[in-house]
């Protein structure tokens, strides 16, 4: 299969796949609480269904979504809802956010499920609709609702190519790598909804080089299913070749326009982890309860790769792993590249989390001293998006924000390849993550300025039209009194308030 | 169980201004090796007063600035810088000049104008240039090469030099003179034909006897350099590029007043230059695109000034000259970003 | 002749730049809707003048410093110098101090519905009618604190703005050469 390159990546970052590639997945038990924060997909909270007190069942949904771009939530387990209230949620700022929590009652019974085993029964429409109700979101990590990027009703340009992300090219994790080696049919079972959902005309499954395993158990899967437009495909392993944008260029050599979406181009990108999620959900019936994470780092003592009730609290997991070893010294929620840190281990595994590295001193770099940049350029040849970070620092570092978002700022996909790269160690991304939500701030503030500004002359002008309205009243009265005799106004007006007064007596 | 934070990305850069400075160090070796076999060990002395100069030198101005000390010593870019100029100079020049100059490099080319990152004039070249518009006669007298030299005559005879005192004239003459650049320049302005200039025994089969192979030393180390990934391909190839394509143009129009490219390659600074000066990262352009065109200017200039300039060595003023149209050259080459037209 | 060569030679560049300076020439914002631009439009009288608008009429006519608007703060001072191209300087203390952005707040208890702070409110962010009770429109409020001094029960005050996750913004990294440990 004819393969592009992107513009640079780093070709030989440590994979650390050793770890974990060669577990299998486990069940994890069922935790005896679920935390739910209402907001774990893009776009807006769903709204809690459930009060507290409640009783519910496993895949009952207990919060729905809000207005299009948002997914409604499932519980993982039976059990009794205990609070809706702030929890923490894991996000890089530490905030709390409302969250359902639910005390499980260990019977885990689940609700009645719609199984559609022929789907092509079904309209596109429809099937759209079960993914939606389903909860389904983007599994790579993104969370973006994936009804959406399916729903091609009502679209001029044509879906050409399906393109299936196996890519995991982050070190260490390895859930979507698990689930292709165990669990290859139903993936491929899931491509055909796909196919039959978008009327694509091929599927192309890519995974990297580095787990040939992978591939041919991918392969038998595919010659199983005996569709000749599905096809695999092993890339080069560099980071981040798993990149929507960066895969759809290597596969394809097509470049998402800035700005727009990949179904611009005619082609949709899934995470086989969501299609895995997609064929429970249709074939099943089964809604998004549950995900295959990668507990890794020499921080627990036996990595794993579990299977977890979407909710469970990550110190549950850790516990599987048979706990913390000495060493550890960050729990980290996704890869070493794109991850972030987490506070405590209360904080909850939601519909995007991948991977759970519990890393020591060695596996990360506790002290960094930046020195200044010595313009040596190596960031720009490592960037996937042919960007120029040296100059966005320079940028960013002083001030000049604008000047930063007109050289592509927002086009960053913040993979840290230019971290890596720098000699000088500077923290890049950190400085385009600080401008990026700098500039938002100052975008909106500037709105609401603009706003301000609007009501105030509205204002202005509407007391000034009340002011003129009021002269010219007045000065319509005086001219009125001027013309007519005085006498006849003052008896007609006399007998309108008689007239008024009479009425309102007969009234009482 | 709590832990602390901090940000993505987790893992230990790959590279450190450290390992790029002795990358280019190691692949100095093959040139300076060269330059003691040909030309005794004149050179040594140069690169000890340099380096400590600059090594002092550096640690004065950071104390002065109020900057860490101990990370920008040993990051080895003032060593690099010193070693750099060390070799432009002549290896029998008084010790004051290699003194001077790496002070000049360090604290008024580097610090004054920012220290690490900030100096838009590449060091050593601005400490050249002072030195050989200063002092033009110690920057101009040159030892011979072994192969040029009366019998069990050596680099120690001409010692005093060094230490500013002056030898015995019999023994200057006989071991002293130009550079073939310099040499060719001044029998051309005295109307001899190429032919006639290549006859001097001062030349050897390819350019200047001696210089010749320690160009082609510095060629091998700049691939090295190359092959590590610490410079990129475009500044020494624009570089090699332009003085080729001027050299070999005015060479097909006038072959016999016109020295051939080949020795414009490989005399003189040409091959230090293209791989180990030019590439300077804080003074060369940013982009790709525009650092190709950064070594292409150098190349055009430095044979302008070569052959029609008032000095006979055209590096050093070439490459400060076009640090100036850095900024315009980055500014007209950004990279077309993914997903743009 | 060489006297009328350059004469020519003048005349033609005269004539080439007059060219330029017509041909080239770009059209830009009036001066006090750039400045305007910049200010945080709270509308608050700080600067002692009626709202930002005057504000900005004062400063392009030079009848005003740039220094007086307490809600745009140091930002907007230097925004205000790079724009004229003058030095910035502190913020007049005369005028006020800068401080977080807060939003008023009406206490209903408290609330007669005698309708003064809706006359006093430049942006119509009080919503309510006479003997009715009013209420502040948060996502309107600028901040201005000029329906403070109306209420004759006083039941207003001012409060920051909860910490949203939408607004929440990453900390800036050091650009010196300090180690970061942690």
């Amino acid at each position: 299969m004819k393969l592009w390159h992107f513009n640079g990546g780093l070709p030989s970052l440590a994979e650390h796949k050793n770890e974990s590639v060669n577990l299998p997945i486990e069940i994890a038990p069922v935790p005896t609480r679920l935390i739910y924060p209402l907001r774990q997909h893009i776009g807006n909270a769903a709204k809690p269904l459930v009060k507290v007190g409640d009783k519910v069942l496993c895949g009952q949904k207990i919060a729905d979504a809000q207005g299009m771009i948002s997914a409604p939530i499932h519980a993982g387990s039976s059990g009794t809802v205990i609070s809706i209230a702030d929890h923490l949620i894991p996000h890089p700022s530490g905030f709390s956010a409302p969250s359902i929590t639910i005390e499980t009652d260990g019977l885990d019974n689940e609700i009645e499920l719609t199984p559609h085993t022929s789907f092509r029964q079904l309209a596109a429409g429809e099937l759209v609709d079960l993914i939606r109700e389903a909860g389904i979101v983007g599994l790579g990590g993104a969370a973006f609702p994936t009804a959406i990027k399916l729903n091609t009703q009502g679209k001029t340009i044509q879906i050409d190519t399906l393109i299936l992300n196996g890519a995991e090219c982050e070190p260490y994790i390895s859930c979507d790598d698990r689930l292709l080696k165990e669990r290859a049919n139903r993936v491929v079972e899931g491509i055909e909804i796909l196919l039959y959902m978008t009327g694509a005309k091929r599927a192309i499954l890519a995974i990297e080089d580095n787990v040939p395993d992978t591939f041919t158990s991918i392969q038998a899967a595919i010659a199983n299913n005996q569709n000749p437009i599905i096809s695999a495909a092993q890339i080069p392993t560099i980071y981040p070749t798993g990149g929507e944008k960066q895969l759809i260029q290597t596969l394809t050599g097509k470049e998402v326009p800035s700005g727009k979406i990949p179904a611009d181009i005619g082609i949709v990108s899934i995470n086989v982890g969501t299609v895995h999620a997609i064929q429970q959900a249709i074939i099943k019936g089964k809604p998004l309860t549950s995900r295959v994470v990668t507990i890794t780092g020499e921080g627990v003592n036996k990595p794993h790769n579990l299977e977890v009730r979407i909710g469970t609290p990550i110190k549950a997991l850790i516990d599987v792993c048979h706990g913390y070893t000495k060493h550890a010294e960050r729990l980290i929620m996704g890869g070493p590249m794109m991850g972030f840190a987490l506070l405590n281990d209360e904080i909850p595994i939601v519909k995007a989390t991948n991977c759970i590295l519990v890393a020591s001193k060695q596996e990360v770099v506790t002290e960094k001293q930046a020195m200044p940049c010595i313009r040596c350029g190596l960031c720009a040849s490592v960037c996937p998006v042919s960007l120029l970070p040296q100059q966005l620092y320079w940028f960013s570092r002083s001030e000049q924000l604008e000047k930063a978002e007109r050289l592509n700022l927002f086009d960053c996909i913040e993979c840290g390849c230019c971290d890596v790269a720098c000699p000088s160690h500077i923290p890049l991304v950190q400085h385009f993550r600080y401008a990026k939500s700098a500039l938002k701030v100052q975008n909106h503030e500037k709105h609401l300025s603009n706003v301000a500004r609007e009501r105030f002359e509205a204002r202005e002008e509407r007391i000034a039209r009340d002011k003129a309205e009021r002269a010219e009243r007045s000065r319509k009265k005086k001219a009125a009194l001027k013309s007519k005799p005085a006498k006849e106004e003052i008896d007609a007006a006399v007998n309108r308030s008689k007239a008024k007064k009479n009425s309102t007596e007969g009234e009482d | 169980m709590h832990f602390l934070t901090s940000n993505a990305p987790f893992i230990e850069p790959q590279n450190s201004i450290q390992k790029m400075m002795l990358w280019v160090l190691i692949a100095l070796v093959p040139g300076i090796i060269t330059m003691i076999w040909q030309f005794g060990f004149g050179i040594l002395a140069n690169i000890i007063i340099c380096v400590s100069t600059a090594l002092i030198a550096e640690a004065a101005m950071l104390h002065l600035r109020g900057r860490p000390i101990r990370p920008f010593l040993s990051d080895l870019s003032a060593v690099v810088t010193a070693v750099l100029l060390a070799l432009a100079l002549p290896t029998i020049a008084p010790w004051w000049i290699p003194f001077i100059g790496a002070f000049i490099a360090i604290v008024i080319a580097k610090h004054l104008y920012g220290g690490l990152g900030y100096n838009p004039f590449n060091p050593a070249m601005i400490a050249f240039a002072i030195l050989m518009v200063s002092f033009p006669k110690s920057m101009t007298v040159w030892m011979l090469p072994y192969s040029m030299l009366p019998a069990e005559s050596s680099f120690s005879d001409l010692l005093p030099i060094i230490l500013d005192q002056q030898p015995k004239q019999a023994v200057v003459d006989a071991m002293t003179a130009a550079t073939p650049l310099d040499e060719m320049k001044t029998q051309l302005s005295l109307n001899q034909t190429i032919d006639e200039i290549r006859s001097l025994s001062i030349f050897g089969s390819l350019s200047g006897q001696g210089w010749q192979w320690v160009s082609i030393a510095y060629l091998l180390g700049g691939i090295i350099l190359m092959f590590k990934k610490v410079i990129s391909w475009h500044i020494p190839v624009g570089l090699l590029t332009g003085l080729f394509t001027i050299s070999f143009a005015f060479y097909l129009f006038e072959p016999s007043v016109t020295p051939s490219p080949l020795f414009h390659l490989l005399s003189g600074g040409a091959m230090l230059g293209a791989f180990f000066i030019a590439t300077d990262p804080v003074t060369a352009a940013a982009t790709l695109k525009g650092r190709f065109i950064y070594g292409v200017l150098i190349g055009l200039l430095t044979y302008v000034i070569r052959t029609w300039g008032g000095y006979p060595e055209g590096i050093a003023f070439a490459v400060i000259l076009i640090n100036m149209t850095v900024p315009l050259i980055d500014h007209y080459t950004p990279p077309r970003v993914y997903g743009h037209k | 002749m060489s006297f009328f060569i350059l004469i020519i030679l003048f005349a033609a560049l005269g004539i080439l730049l007059g060219y330029a300076a017509i041909r080239f020439k770009v059209e830009g914002d009036p001066l006090v809707d750039k400045i305007d631009a910049v200010l945080p439009q709270t509308q608050c009288g700080q600067c002692n003048f009626p709202g930002c608008r005057p504000y900005a009429q004062a400063i392009a006519n030079g009848e005003a410093d740039i220094n007086q608007c307490p809600p745009g703060g140091e930002a907007g001072i230097t925004a205000l110098a790079d724009l004229l191209g003058v030095e910035a300087k502190p913020l007049n203390e005369e005028n006020g101090v800068e401080k977080a952005t807060l939003v008023a707040v009406i206490d209903e208890k408290t609330c007669i519905g005698c309708k003064l702070c809706i006359q006093a409110c430049p942006v119509d962010a009080i919503l309510g009618a006479p003997k009715h009770m009013h209420t502040i429109i948060e996502a309107e409020c600028t901040g201005c604190e000029l329906c403070l001094p109306p209420c004759p029960v006083e039941c207003i005050t001012m409060e920051p703005l909860a910490k949203t996750l939408a607004l929440w913004q990453w900390d800036k990294p050091t650009t010196s050469q300090q180690k970061v440990v942690s």
